[in-house]
């Protein structure tokens, strides 16, 4: 345990003065930070529960959106200023920014953890691939539809507000930092605390055999339908950050963006080794750091490099990073390791 | 919201023949997803972007000077190659395995295309013109271009010609062997691999069909492929595999759908409505079938 306290202390320390030592990686830290939240909360549906979403981007996408919406309609009216030149005419003042945004991402991640509840009794009935078909389905429409409607901006966008003028510091890049590394730790913790209780099993249960799980009495549609609750929640959050952090909102670039985030979350999690809970921690930093690392060779062949990425990774690596790890030293991972028992797995194939 | 829809009855009678000349591609695409999900269980998220390549295949030979309706001539075949290299490449890789590692390798296989087509093509909304002109019914209040015609006359021509070949040759008999039982077929002699390889060029060539008619009619942009994906999917699960006048009909009835949607709701809404039904279908099954304590498979 006390070794484990040591490296949680080196996160957090590092964590916290990253944006200060590296101060030119602000931004890039800040999208890990949500790319590391986005894995973790695909993970429980799609690691531990068995319910591969791609759906899951409507949330963040939902959270975006609403913490941007809250935040100027607080103070101003908001279809003034999505009409385009609206940031101009209205400024926030330090205060309204940020309280702004504390009510937004409130709402960011509250309404998209009730949107969640609402439709997970529907959509979490089906199984398998009709859910993933579903769930791209959901993703793809919500941003058709909200690419459609005027009042947050329909295809031309939305300017989230501005970061003000706090007497003269340029903090903007450490404050979406901060906030999107609370975030990291708030969601990491979250998931630790509810991988060590009776729930992860119950969705392990879920994952493995629904019926039998079902048939034990267990009432598998509450559980699946508070880890979609949970998972919503911090994306939600993620998203709201997000929003924020980029500055701007598009509906199908930005926010819904199924092309992008909604493959990398399932795609991180799967690097980085579904069903653990550092997979997905890994696998997001694994991705990251060669996406920024790599993207800038490729000069435009970025997504032809996705698409040949998702592949190899799919069929070659789909145990993820963790599931090698697992292979190779299974002592490390507390399993009990049978030398005749090995020998036998190792006949048999 | 527009209601012109209901008070002039003339527009309602447009957008049925638009909707059912416009289903019966949709019906193409859906029997090619049908034919390869009922045979090697799978997936293919791709098939929209496999469509958009077809219809690159006419639109290039009219730019060439050749007339684009040719093109529902050599783009099967071009396609039929396209297909059996996936098929050797990636797909053979993920036949036996989870469907939703299926689902994920044809989506990175869907990004790919999408973004080599937006290279090679330009990312303009382009169209073939096929010159065809127009035919005018009751009066000139219903307009039909004729090239909606030929393309729905050219669909209906491919799919019984598809049909009696998998009635009649050895191939096909192979195929529905192996969609019946794979284990069975392997054991009797059937070469599975190459069934499946077979198959999926099919379902490509089918696919490449429908492009080249859609580029004609309709017009391709590198990034359209998605939706063409999942209606073809919303056809199949709605008729169910294997039920060839099920999909002719749910492919004409979302035809139908769509352009009633694109009047009511505004063309920027289409594809939204497009996806909403999709997921409105998959869940009135879902709360239909938990009934009967079951749930789809």
């Amino acid at each position: 345990m006390s070794k484990n306290l040591i490296l949680y202390t080196i996160i957090i320390v590092f964590g916290l003065t990253a944006p200060f030592i590296f101060p030119a990686f602000k931004v890039q830290l800040s999208i890990l930070c949500v790319l590391i939240v986005l894995a973790l909360t695909w993970n429980i549906q799609g690691g531990e529960m068995g319910y591969n979403t791609f759906g899951n981007i409507l949330f963040y996408g939902l959270g975006m959106y609403l913490c941007a919406s809250v935040q100027v309609g607080m103070f101003f009216p908001l279809a003034e200023w999505t009409e385009s030149g609206g940031e101009k005419t209205f400024v926030h003042t330090p205060t309204q920014f940020f309280q702004g945004i504390a009510v937004g991402l409130v709402f960011a991640a509250v309404v998209p953890t009730i949107v969640a509840g609402l439709i997970g009794y529907a959509i979490l009935g089906l199984r398998g691939h009709y859910f993933a078909i579903c769930t791209l389905g959901l993703g793809v429409a919500a941003g058709e539809i909200s690419g459609g409607i005027e009042i947050i901006g329909a295809g031309q966008g939305f300017t989230t507000p501005p970061f003000p003028d706090v007497g003269g510091l340029e903090a903007r890049g450490e404050f979406f930092y901060l906030l999107s590394f609370g975030a990291l730790v708030l969601t990491f913790i979250a998931v630790r605390a509810i991988y060590s209780t009776r729930f992860k099993l119950i969705l392990n249960a879920i994952r493995d055999n629904e019926d039998k799980a079902e048939a034990m009495g267990i009432q598998t549609m509450k559980y699946k339908i508070i880890g979609w609750m949970i998972s919503a929640f911090f994306c939600g959050l993620a998203g709201g950050i997000m929003g924020g952090l980029v500055g701007y909102i598009d509906s199908t670039d930005v926010a819904f963006d199924g092309r992008e985030m909604g493959v990398f979350m399932v795609l991180m999690a799967i690097l980085g080794g579904k069903g653990t809970l550092w997979g997905p921690v890994i696998g997001a930093t694994v991705f990251h750091i060669f996406k920024e690392g790599f993207w800038t060779f490729f000069l435009g062949w970025q997504y032809v490099a996705l698409g040949v990425l998702i592949v190899v990774i799919v069929i070659y690596f789909p145990e993820g990073i963790m599931g090698w790890l697992r292979e190779k030293y299974p002592e490390r991972f507390g399993e009990v390791v049978d030398e005749a028992d090995r020998k036998a797995q190792v006949e048999l194939k | 919201m527009d209601f012109m829809v209901f008070q002039y009855p003339m527009i309602s009678v447009q957008a049925c023949l638009d909707g059912i000349l416009l289903g019966i591609l949709f019906a193409l695409i859906a029997y090619g997803m049908a034919l390869q999900w009922g045979v090697m269980n799978i997936i293919n998220i791709a098939q929209g972007d496999l469509v958009i390549l077809g219809g690159y295949i006419a639109y290039f030979m009219y730019l060439y000077g050749i007339h684009p309706a040719w093109g529902v001539i050599v783009a099967p075949f071009i396609m039929y190659f396209v297909g059996v290299g996936l098929y050797k490449l990636v797909i053979n890789k993920v036949v036996d395995r989870d469907l939703f590692i299926s689902i994920l390798a044809t989506f990175g296989i869907s990004i790919l295309f999408m973004q080599l087509m937006n290279f090679a093509f330009g990312a303009d909304v382009v169209l073939a013109n096929s010159g065809y002109g127009t035919t005018f019914l009751f009066d000139s209040a219903v307009v039909l271009p004729n090239s909606k015609i030929f393309s729905a006359f050219i669909s209906i021509l491919f799919a019984i010609c598809l049909v009696i070949y998998m009635k009649k040759s050895k191939l096909g008999r192979a195929i529905r062997a192996t969609a019946q039982n794979a284990r069975a077929a392997k054991i009797l002699g059937v070469d599975t691999e190459k069934v499946y390889a077979a198959t999926f060029g099919i379902n490509a060539a089918l696919c490449g069909v429908a492009g080249a008619l859609i580029s004609i009619t309709f017009t391709i942009h590198p990034y359209m492929g998605l939706p063409y994906t999942i209606r073809s999917f919303m056809i199949v699960i709605v008729a169910g595999l294997g039920n060839l006048p099920g999909v002719a009909l749910s492919g004409m009835g979302l035809g139908v759908f769509e352009e009633f949607a694109d009047y009511i709701l505004g063309t920027e809404f289409r594809i939204g409505a497009v996806f909403l039904l999709l997921v409105l279908i998959l869940v009135y099954r879902r709360f239909k079938l938990s009934r009967k304590r079951e749930y789809l498979k």
